[in-house]
């Protein structure tokens, strides 16, 4: 009972949300007029954000690929923003049928969507919760229900920890879910950096305030402080890269043919022993 | 996929690779290029086989457009850049040999249904989407405000049943909403109350800093204050609270509403101050009391420097004997004449009276200047008490003694201050009583020890801290031992032995004397039968008497000759044992009536001698008529014998008194004899027996055994 009654915390549309920017830069429709403001507005710092999203997307999708491969047949995805296209749950049970799936992101409005998206899919669920409470997440009734976390986990960190302040404990939160997870899990996380950026960063902070306006701040961290996010995970090769850089698929598949944009930030896989 | 070297199937892989390499950038797809060129490859073909059909399905080219859209080519960039591809490549990559006229005219007609196709699966898809976003939304909100109602519903229950009233008021002072209980307590409808405004309960009883931390809270600088606060209710009364208000703040945290909590304290405080005041105030005059008193004592002592202090102590004179003659009724409406005549004394600020108890009062002045002051006070109260009051009919005149201590705050305690007070009362009473007197700290030491032992002596009687010494009675001509005087003694727990000169005066004031007298005489007629049952009779051949003094309130006392029977009686000593010594001065100028108990113990064979013989002016001729059988000498007279040689007036003089005495058949008893010369020469005079020092001090009884002994043998 954190808020008397009397003043109500409703959906309130008339805030930008991450999880609909997110989606505006897919191209996707999911979204409002006040969050296409803030995407522009983002955009008018650095208009490469809709590429870096893009890389997250192709990332997520190559690294899911690569558990299926790997014989991981749970995929947990915190921060699952809106589901558009090329989602996790398609790319797994496309690779291997039956694959689990838990999505959990807090914007209410992303759950219902994937609420909707998911219906009639008995192996694919939705968990409203937070990732500074990974408590709640895995003793919510979908993670019981869908994930054995006595066998492989693929835990998906994309594009979320950059969300997160030191003054919330990301680390802490992370430790707890690597706790949780069987060994031969998997942590995949992407995460904004000022690395990488083809911008300088005092350009680039133009855009993070936007994020700070929209109070969901953008912290920029570096490669060092990303990499402690895998303390006790083994990194799968090629480690904690650019997102172009880890895995491209086919050999026609050069990362130096990507966009620019594409290799702000890091990405990258570890196990756990 | 194989393909023949430039044939169709390899060229229109290549319009697919072209096509791809222009569209990628513009695509949100998470697809890799090639992955995307594999995308386009069957769409290039749909086109390419369009471009030779027989006729012109321009329905292929719908698909194509509304294909780009579900590839993820939502940029509007997508569509002019595979425009562009089109017009520039598929005639030359697909067209083969046909006519080129023709060709160019298709593939026109399929870019315009291509971007028919394209805009409409757009459409459809924006539409889609935003149609799919809003219901998210909608659920979303259903599933908070489902959440919300069931809270909302629980926090309404809170509100409505909640015995403390709670108000809401916007930051303006707008009230809002109010509870149930908050309306009772204020006895007011809803109506009334809203649209009312904070600002107007304003209180004269509001302490200083209330509205400061009003003003304090509204304007965001304080999270929460709780004061005691009074409201005036619609009907004039007073509703008293214990008042919360709490700052509410938005999830911005920008200040919203004030919430104030409040609990009705009225009838709690009604009873405090009730209890408060009979706690402080005495229920007969409804003068402050004790209590309230020693307070602002406390207070007053405890001021700052260049503070002082004044006291008056009252008691009134003779307030006991119209309680007795006139009841207690008589005596409580007499205090409540006096409380008020002595209220109207004390009306200036820092002055106050208070009633301690019985008919003691204190009157209280402070301030810088009370050295005067307290002294016009004392003058006041003693005006006041003038005129005689009326109860029951009667006129009475009241008179009072009245103690002042008056001085600097910070140097004594409240009770060290009153105790001063008292004693300088009781020495205004001692001086007659309707005076005051003014204390001093010399006359206060006297006093403490001389009013300590009085109210010690009943309680030294019940504790047996009493004991009796004896001073033998030697026989001048053979200088034997032939009784002991009593004399008795207090063993005080704090000061140690005290002489009856200390105590006995006191008793006799108090009355005490008459039991303490009766307990000497009877350890000492108990004394007289252990000694003749031991030595039988004295070394003379009489027996060993023994002297008891007797003071005057004893002389008078009615039960004095059956109480002396019945202790001899008791103790089996015959009268002829006990002597009983009376002063001079008790017995000038006393009648028949003060003589007749003497004279019964007389015809009973008890001795009594006339004390301290030659102080009192005593009328000679008078002495043929008193009870008596010797006469004590004063020490006086002996006092010029212990120098030799002695002055010869007083050895006429004593002389003269033994000649008188034993012809007058009087025995002649000497004190104070010191020396051998004394003694001898008080023999040649005649004197029968002496005390004093040269034969021994008081002592023991085992003292006189030995001296008796020593008698016997030497």
């Amino acid at each position: 009972m954190e808020r008397p009654a009397w003043a109500p915390r409703s959906i309130d549309i008339s805030v930008p949300s991450v999880s609909r920017i997110y989606d505006f830069y897919l191209g996707g429709s999911h979204n409002f007029e006040v969050d296409r403001e803030a995407a522009r507005k983002a955009m008018e710092f650095m208009p490469g954000l809709p590429k870096i999203m893009q890389a997250n997307r192709a990332f997520m999708r190559r690294a899911v690929r690569f558990a299926a491969d790997q014989g991981v047949t749970q995929f947990l995805d915190v921060g699952s923003g809106i589901p558009t296209f090329g989602n996790v749950h398609e790319i797994a049970q496309g690779v291997s049928p039956g694959a689990h799936v838990v999505y959990v992101d807090h914007d209410p409005v992303a759950v219902a969507h994937s609420q909707a998206v998911l219906e009639g899919n008995a192996d694919a669920g939705v968990v409203a919760a937070d990732l500074r409470k990974p408590q709640e997440i895995l003793e919510s009734p979908e993670v019981q229900r869908l994930i054995d976390l006595n066998r492989p986990v693929a835990l998906l960190l994309v594009a979320i920890l950059h969300f997160v302040e030191d003054a919330d404990d990301p680390y802490g939160a992370v430790a707890q879910l690597r706790d949780a997870l069987a060994p031969g899990s998997l942590l995949v996380l992407t995460h904004a950096s000022y690395e990488g950026i083809p911008l300088s960063p005092e350009r680039a902070e133009g855009a993070v305030d936007v994020y700070k306006d929209i109070r969901n701040p953008l912290i920029m961290r570096s490669r060092e402080d990303i990499a402690r996010f895998f303390e006790g995970y083994d990194m799968v090769e090629p480690g904690l890269v650019p997102m172009p850089r880890w895995r491209p698929e086919t050999v026609t598949d050069d990362p130096d043919d990507a966009d620019p944009w594409a290799f702000s930030g890091f990405a990258g896989v570890g196990r756990t022993a | 996929m194989s393909a023949e070297q430039d044939g169709p199937e390899d060229r229109l892989r290549r319009f697919a690779t072209i096509w791809s390499r222009a569209v990628f950038p513009v695509t949100s797809t998470s697809s890799t290029r090639p992955e995307f060129e594999e995308q386009l490859l069957p769409l290039a073909r749909r086109l390419s086989e369009a471009l030779r059909g027989r006729a012109l399905d321009t329905g292929e080219g719908r698909a194509v457009g509304a294909a780009l859209v579900a590839a993820h080519c939502t940029d509007p960039d997508a569509l002019s850049r595979s425009l562009d591809c089109v017009d520039s490549y598929l005639v030359l990559y697909c067209g083969g040999d046909g006519d080129q006229e023709d060709l160019r005219s298709r593939s026109a007609r399929l870019q315009h249904a291509m971007a028919a196709g394209y805009a409409h699966a757009l459409r459809e898809r924006t539409l889609a989407e935003q149609e799919a976003i809003a219901q998210a939304a909608l659920r979303a909100q259903g599933v908070v405000a489902q959440a919300l109602h069931a809270t909302e519903a629980r926090f309404r229950a809170v509100f409505e049943g909640a015995a403390i009233g709670i108000g809401i008021a916007d930051l303006d002072g707008n009230v809002l909403q109010v509870n149930g209980a908050l309306l009772r307590m204020f006895g007011i409808t809803d109506q009334t109350m809203r649209g009312r405004r904070v600002q107007e309960w304003t209180h004269p009883e509001d302490a200083p800093q209330t509205w400061t931390l009003y003003d304090e809270l509204v304007r965001g600088e304080r999270e929460h204050y709780h004061v005691e606060k009074a409201f005036y209710r619609p009907d004039g009364t007073v509703l008293w609270t214990n008042l919360t208000v709490s700052l509410l703040r938005d999830a911005d945290g920008t200040p919203q509403y004030q919430l104030a909590l409040m609990e009705d304290t009225t009838e709690r405080r009604l009873l405090n101050l009730r209890l408060r005041y009979e706690a402080t105030h005495d229920a007969l005059t409804g003068l402050p009391n004790r209590t309230f008193f020693f307070e602002r004592l406390e207070k007053a002592l405890g001021a700052g420097q260049g503070q002082r202090f004044g006291l008056c102590y009252l008691d009134l004179d003779g307030f006991k004997t119209i309680n007795d003659s006139l009841g207690h009724a008589a005596g409580d409406r007499l205090l409540v004449e006096v409380a008020d005549r002595l209220q109207s004394c004390a009306t200036a600020p820092g002055e106050m009276v208070a009633r301690l108890g019985g008919d003691e009062f204190v009157a209280l002045t402070t301030g810088p200047d009370t050295e005067h002051e307290v002294d016009e006070l004392a003058a006041r109260i003693m005006n006041a008490l003038i005129a005689p009051i009326s109860v029951d009919g009667r006129d009475l005149t009241v008179r009072g003694s009245i103690g002042i201590v008056e001085g600097p705050a910070g140097e004594r305690g409240p009770a060290e201050v009153l105790r001063s007070a008292d004693i300088t009362m009781y020495r205004a009473k001692s001086a007659g009583g309707n005076r005051f007197e003014i204390a001093d700290e010399e006359a206060d030491a006297r006093a403490i020890t001389r009013h300590g032992l009085t109210t010690a002596l009943p309680a030294a009687l019940e504790r047996s801290e009493f004991f009796i010494e004896y001073q033998p009675l030697v026989h001048l001509g053979d200088g034997s031992v032939r009784g002991a005087e009593a004399l008795v003694r207090w063993l005080h727990p704090q000061h140690g032995v005290l002489g009856p000169d200390r105590f006995i005066p006191l008793a006799e004031h108090t009355g005490l004397i008459v039991p303490l007298g009766r307990w000497v005489l009877e350890q000492s007629v108990r004394q007289a039968r252990e000694w003749r049952e031991r030595y039988g009779a004295g070394a003379a051949g009489g027996p060993l008497r023994i002297n008891v003094n007797l003071s005057p309130c004893q002389l008078t006392h009615p039960g004095l000759v059956q109480d002396t029977v019945d202790i001899l009686e008791r103790a089996g000593v015959d009268p002829d044992a006990l002597c009983l010594e009376v002063t001079e001065s008790a017995l000038i100028g006393a009648d028949d009536d003060l003589l007749k108990p003497l004279r019964r113990l007389a015809e009973m064979g008890v001795d009594i001698a006339l004390d301290d013989f030659g102080t009192g002016y005593s009328n000679l001729a008078n002495l043929r008529r008193l009870p008596v059988s010797i006469l004590k000498l004063d020490r006086s007279f002996t006092q010029s014998m212990q120098q030799f040689p002695a002055d010869p007036v007083d050895l006429k003089i004593v002389e003269g008194i033994v000649s008188l005495a034993h012809s007058l058949n009087l025995a002649v008893t000497v004190e104070g004899v010191e020396t051998g010369a004394q003694a001898e020469q008080l023999r040649i005079l005649g004197c029968d027996t002496a005390q004093g020092w040269y034969y021994a001090r008081p002592g023991p009884p085992e003292r006189l055994h030995e001296l008796a002994l020593v008698d016997a043998t030497g």
